[in-house]
């Protein structure tokens, strides 16, 4: 019986055409468009003026909080101009453009391909080297990752979790680069360990990845404390609530964090990043981005600089189709339309997924019938349509109580209503404007 | 005859027994009220649209009632006449205002501001708020989706199928501010109503660099100060190439309106111009003055 | 290459592949062996039936929408199409046109467009009009035609009472349950494929078996209503049938009689009307279960499973209310 979580979930189709394609790293762009704001929390602030040369991984924004992260260039060359350009929020957000140049890394970075698995770094040394490049959580939600691991006073931590699972249909970027740079992630893994004091590793990978469960295992045999768990497919495993119920069965409280259970969860990629980070010097200034889609040519597992034009990895994977309806930033259940596919790649792009025109529509939606379903399907065991239905009518009071704020927005319950109501966005909305009151509140 | 006596009988015991029950609840539960408060909601218009800030008429009647002065209290639907019956109800002074009205401003009609993407989601601004920055390139305009029509209770803005934008009806408009709450953009905005409804404004709040602007909307306001440098009475400012006219200080001069390359500044109800009458009226407001 | 103009819409982008319309058509496909061994048994009768009721619910409900709500026509859902049938299935197969027309009207115009078309009607539209129907019309609604093979000859058929009331009007004088049963002219093995007298849908309690599990295989029902219903009426005849075997029927009789399976799994499984959670579908359903005995044991009707659908249906948002799922993160938090 492979392990998963018991509410809800559904099983979109799996649609993962790039599976087994090699990462290939794309030639550099032009020109760069680098968000000032990439991660959860405060944006960073430029350190770099117009007309400044700039080194690849060279420090361009400075995090400006405890909750916010350091930005480096991903390219070499000149800094343009600092403007507001259309980033993959859809709107337009300070972006510093630089003009590129070569390729040169700045000197601290070690580009050696040999694998140092060199774990001698106390705790304080590897949240410092995280912090210090800018490494944010991978997996899409870009929170600061060294955030994650301190570890507030007077909770310990039992395992550290990593997030393999990629439940999102059609990416695949973290198995490949599981596939790829395996022993690299079993290092960065370990080093997690270490700066957080868990006891235990365990490596979550949705079963539908027999190749990167059985490539993990062989290599985490010679490591200690790591485990690698096959889990089943169904989304959205790769829920942070939802894989540490999985793995461990400890249920995390509403309103709470993994670190209430004695959890920490880790995207593979991050750990990768964190790996680069503290052993080679590698500030986070490139991640693997899945382009795919059902009609494009090639669909692919890309290298891509920070910044680069989205239109830049979409002619890497066969240009774009002719059909093309709906860009989505991400994947296909969580991810976020964009609006042109001139928007930069960030931190948090892990897809960029090209739907045709026939897929790009919604269904056409009728009134609720009542049918229950999304209740059914919901991970979190609340109620889609009640609180969609609160939101609506803007009652804020009523959808706190309905824990509206524990909805992670995984999309299960629009997936599978069958009048296609439009509930998330509801929802959305209503989470948006509750927080708004709570925060109002407190002040 | 037994029956009737009998019947007669029970049912007049239960009728006193039943008032006395009904006597004593309506004693122990009674809740003294200000008979003061129901004179001053019947001066009120009763449409309770929350445009004062209190929770309908019978708040705003109330918080009057325990007010000391009537400073700062202020009915936005009945207007001054409203407020001075609820003085003299109350035996006070009641501040005048300037009558005001909701002003859209953007003039981002569907031919000067092209879609560059569709929109697929329910029809409300809030939600494609929450999305993106809108289905053209300007981010600052109006979504045209009628949030602001759904939250007037006079039924004074109304879409218009032609350009895509709320357009407001002058005579039902109270100034109560419902459809500013509601525009997520921030687009409406209460001004004077100006004499004979006349009003002068800058309809864009594009705040973008001037070729940004004007490549996203023919009728966005560039920031180029064209209109600041010919204002002779400081009232017009520009911020992050972005003009505002400030109604307290404008005087209709309309020189403005002739100056601007994208025509973003907008009159409303002044009559036809001819280049004579234009030079007359801007000297007639300066005499006045 | 100009790009196309792009969609936005927000997450998610993908969409499962179940629609309204598809889970209509499932229940009417669903409804179909039942349909069959109607017309197997009450001839042109059942097909007349049927074709009125379907037709003049579609025709109220697009009349209705097109006239008064002045909406989006959805007519094409099929949900129309599933009243109808329920409505035909629900009534004798001798009844004459126009009262189908005048239940049709009152399912469609009364029970379900005055709160606003599909998804808003509290009440199961098909059994507001039955009840309506047996209310108003309470001669022609329990006058049952007698089951003749095949009898597409028109002729007048006699009728007969159902094994429901045979029973009840037995009891009533005194006989005890076996005497009854020993001169009944159904054997079980007829109730089963539905040689007996009743309402058009309601008779063969295999067809509405086989459309019942094509349903739960199709995901449109899931089991917790349907069994909480049978589960309870079995085991609380059962009751009744221990303490004393000749007063009361035994659970048996009580499952495959009537319009309890059409019930089951038909008409208390609408979407609209039964509760959203499945604790809350097995409290329906136990309710539904109670009702339904109470009314044919000690009612004045011999069938309640009707009238038990409709008060159960009356409390499904305060079920709604009181059984909400269960939270992910409670458990923990005291």
């Amino acid at each position: 019986m492979l392990k998963t979580f018991p509410k809800g979930g559904v099983h979109p189709g799996e649609n993962k055409f790039s599976a087994g394609k090699p990462i290939e790293s794309i030639e550099l762009p032009k020109q760069v468009y680098i968000p000032v704001a990439q991660h959860l929390g405060a944006p960073s602030e430029p350190v770099v003026a117009k007309g400044d040369v700039v080194k690849t991984g060279q420090l361009i924004a400075k995090s400006t909080g405890f909750v916010s992260a350091n930005i480096h260039s991903s390219v070499s060359g000149k800094v343009l101009k600092i403007d507001k350009v259309l980033d993959t929020t859809g709107y337009k957000q300070t972006c510093i453009v630089i003009d590129v140049e070569g390729d040169e890394w700045i000197e601290t970075i070690d580009r050696s391909a040999e694998i140092k698995n060199n774990i001698d770094f106390s705790a304080e040394e590897i949240r410092s080297k995280v912090a210090e490049n800018g490494i944010v959580g991978l997996g899409g939600a870009t929170f600061p990752t060294h955030v994650k691991l301190s570890i507030p006073a007077g909770k310990t931590c039992k395992y550290l979790i990593i997030n393999a699972v990629e439940c999102e249909p059609y990416l695949t970027s973290d198995h490949q680069l599981m596939m790829e740079k395996g022993e690299e992630i079993l290092i960065g893994c370990k080093l997690i360990q270490k700066a957080i004091g868990a006891e235990k590793v365990i490596v979550g990978i949705e079963n539908n990845k027999p190749d990167a469960i059985k490539h993990m295992t062989e290599l985490s045999k010679k490591f200690e404390n790591i485990e690698v768990n096959a889990l089943k497919v169904k989304y959205p495993q790769g829920g942070e609530k939802q894989l540490i119920k999985s793995v461990t069965k400890r249920e995390v409280p509403s309103g709470g964090l993994p670190i209430d259970v004695g959890c920490v969860v880790q995207n593979v990629g991050t750990a990768f990043a964190i790996y680069e980070a503290v052993i080679k010097n590698k500030p986070l200034f490139e991640r693997v981005v899945t382009v795919t889609g059902k009609s494009v040519k090639n669909p692919s597992n890309l290298r891509a600089r920070i910044g680069t034009p989205i239109n830049m990895l979409i002619e890497a994977a066969g240009g774009l189709p002719e059909d093309t309806g709906k860009i989505v930033n991400g994947g296909p259940m969580m991810g976020k339309a964009v609006s042109t596919d001139k928007v930069p790649v960030t931190k948090g792009t892990s897809g960029v997924l090209i739907f045709p025109e026939s897929l790009a529509e919604r269904v056409e939606n009728y009134n609720c019938i009542r049918c229950g379903r999304c209740v059914t399907v919901c991970p979190m065991g609340l109620e889609p349509y009640l609180i969609k239905n609160m939101s609506a009518v803007k009652m804020y009071e009523e959808l706190k109580a309905e824990r509206a704020l524990d909805c992670m927005e995984c999309g299960s319950c629009v997936y599978v209503c069958p009048a296609g109501v439009p509930l998330l966005d509801y929802i959305r909305l209503g989470k948006a404007n509750l927080n708004k009151i709570l925060r109002a509140k407190k002040s | 005859m037994e029956i009737i006596l009998n019947t007669l009988i029970s049912l007049s015991i239960l009728g006193v027994v039943l008032a006395v029950i009904l006597y004593v609840v309506a004693q122990k539960f009674k809740v003294v009220e200000d008979p003061r408060i129901d004179e001053v909601e019947a001066c009120l218009p009763g449409a309770n649209c929350g445009g004062c800030g209190y929770p309908g008429c019978r708040g705003f009647a109330e918080a009057c009632v325990k007010a000391e002065t009537l400073d700062g209290m202020f009915c936005p639907a009945g207007g001054n006449e409203a407020m001075k019956n609820v003085a003299g109800a109350l035996g006070q002074t009641a501040t005048e205002k300037e009558p005001q009205i909701a002003v859209v401003r953007c003039n981002g009609t569907l031919e000067k501001r092209k879609k560059t993407t569709n929109y697929d989601g329910p029809v409300s601004c809030a939600i494609s708020n929450t999305l993106y920055g809108g289905d053209t390139d300007c981010q600052y305009g109006c979504l045209g989706l009628g949030d602001c029509v759904d939250a007037c209770t006079f039924d004074a803005i109304h879409m218009d199928e032609e350009s895509g934008l709320p357009i407001v009806d002058e005579d039902k408009c109270t100034a109560c501010g419902a459809c500013v709450k509601a525009c997520p953009k921030s687009i409406i905005e209460l001004r004077n109503k100006g004499k004979k409804s006349r009003r002068i404004y800058v309809s864009c709040i594009n705040k973008d660099k001037g070729a940004d602007a004007k490549r996203a909307c023919d009728a966005a306001c560039i920031g180029c100060g064209k209109c600041a440098k010919v204002c002779a009475f400081d009232a017009i400012t520009i911020e992050n190439f972005l003009a505002y006219i400030d109604f307290e200080k404008c005087k209709l001069c309309r020189k403005c309106v002739a100056e601007c390359p994208t025509g973003a500044i907008l009159e409303l109800n002044f009559p036809p111009r001819k280049e004579a009458v234009v030079e007359k009226e801007s000297e007639t407001t300066e005499i006045e003055k | 290459m100009a790009i196309n103009r792009l969609t936005l819409s927000m997450s998610p982008h993908d969409h499962g592949k179940d629609s309204v319309k598809k889970i209509m058509f499932g229940v009417v496909i669903a409804m179909i062996p039942a349909l069959l061994v109607s017309i197997y048994y009450f001839g042109f009768d059942a097909i007349r039936v049927n074709l009125i009721a379907i037709a003049s619910c579609i025709f109220f409900e697009w009349l209705i929408q097109k006239l008064f709500l002045k909406g989006k026509i959805t007519v094409v859902d099929g949900s129309a199409i599933v009243t109808g049938m329920l409505l035909a299935f629900n009534v004798p197969s001798n009844l004459p046109w126009w009262i189908i027309v005048i239940g049709s009207l009152v399912a469609i115009g009364i029970a379900k467009m005055t709160f606003g078309g599909l998804g808003n009607n509290p009440f199961n539209p098909a059994l507001v009009g039955r009840v309506f129907l047996l209310i108003s019309f309470p001669v022609q609604m329990t006058s049952w035609p007698k089951v003749s093979v095949l009898n597409f000859a028109m002729t007048d058929a006699t009728t007969g009472a159902t094994p429901l009331a045979i029973v009840k009007e037995g009891l009533k004088n005194g006989e005890t349950f076996s005497s009854i049963m020993n001169n009944m002219p159904h054997s079980y093995t007829d109730m089963f494929i539905g040689q007996m007298g009743g309402s058009l849908g309601e008779i063969s309690a295999a067809a509405l078996i086989l459309g019942g599990l094509f349903m739960l295989f199709r995901k449109i029902i899931t089991w917790h209503i349907p069994v909480s219903i049978i589960g309870t009426v079995a085991i609380f005849t059962g009751i009744l049938y221990g303490i004393d075997p000749e007063k009361f029927a035994n659970p048996l009789f009580h499952i495959l009689t009537g319009g309890m399976l059409l019930g089951a799994i038909f008409m208390a499984t609408d979407m609209v009307t039964s509760p959203m959670t499945h604790k809350g579908m097995l409290i329906f359903g136990v309710g539904i279960g109670v009702i339904t005995v109470l009314i044919r044991v000690w009612g004045a009707y011999p069938e309640g499973m009707s009238f038990a659908i409709l008060i159960m249906n009356a409390f499904v948002p305060l079920i709604n209310k009181g059984f909400k799922p269960a939270r992910f993160g409670e458990i923990i938090k005291k």
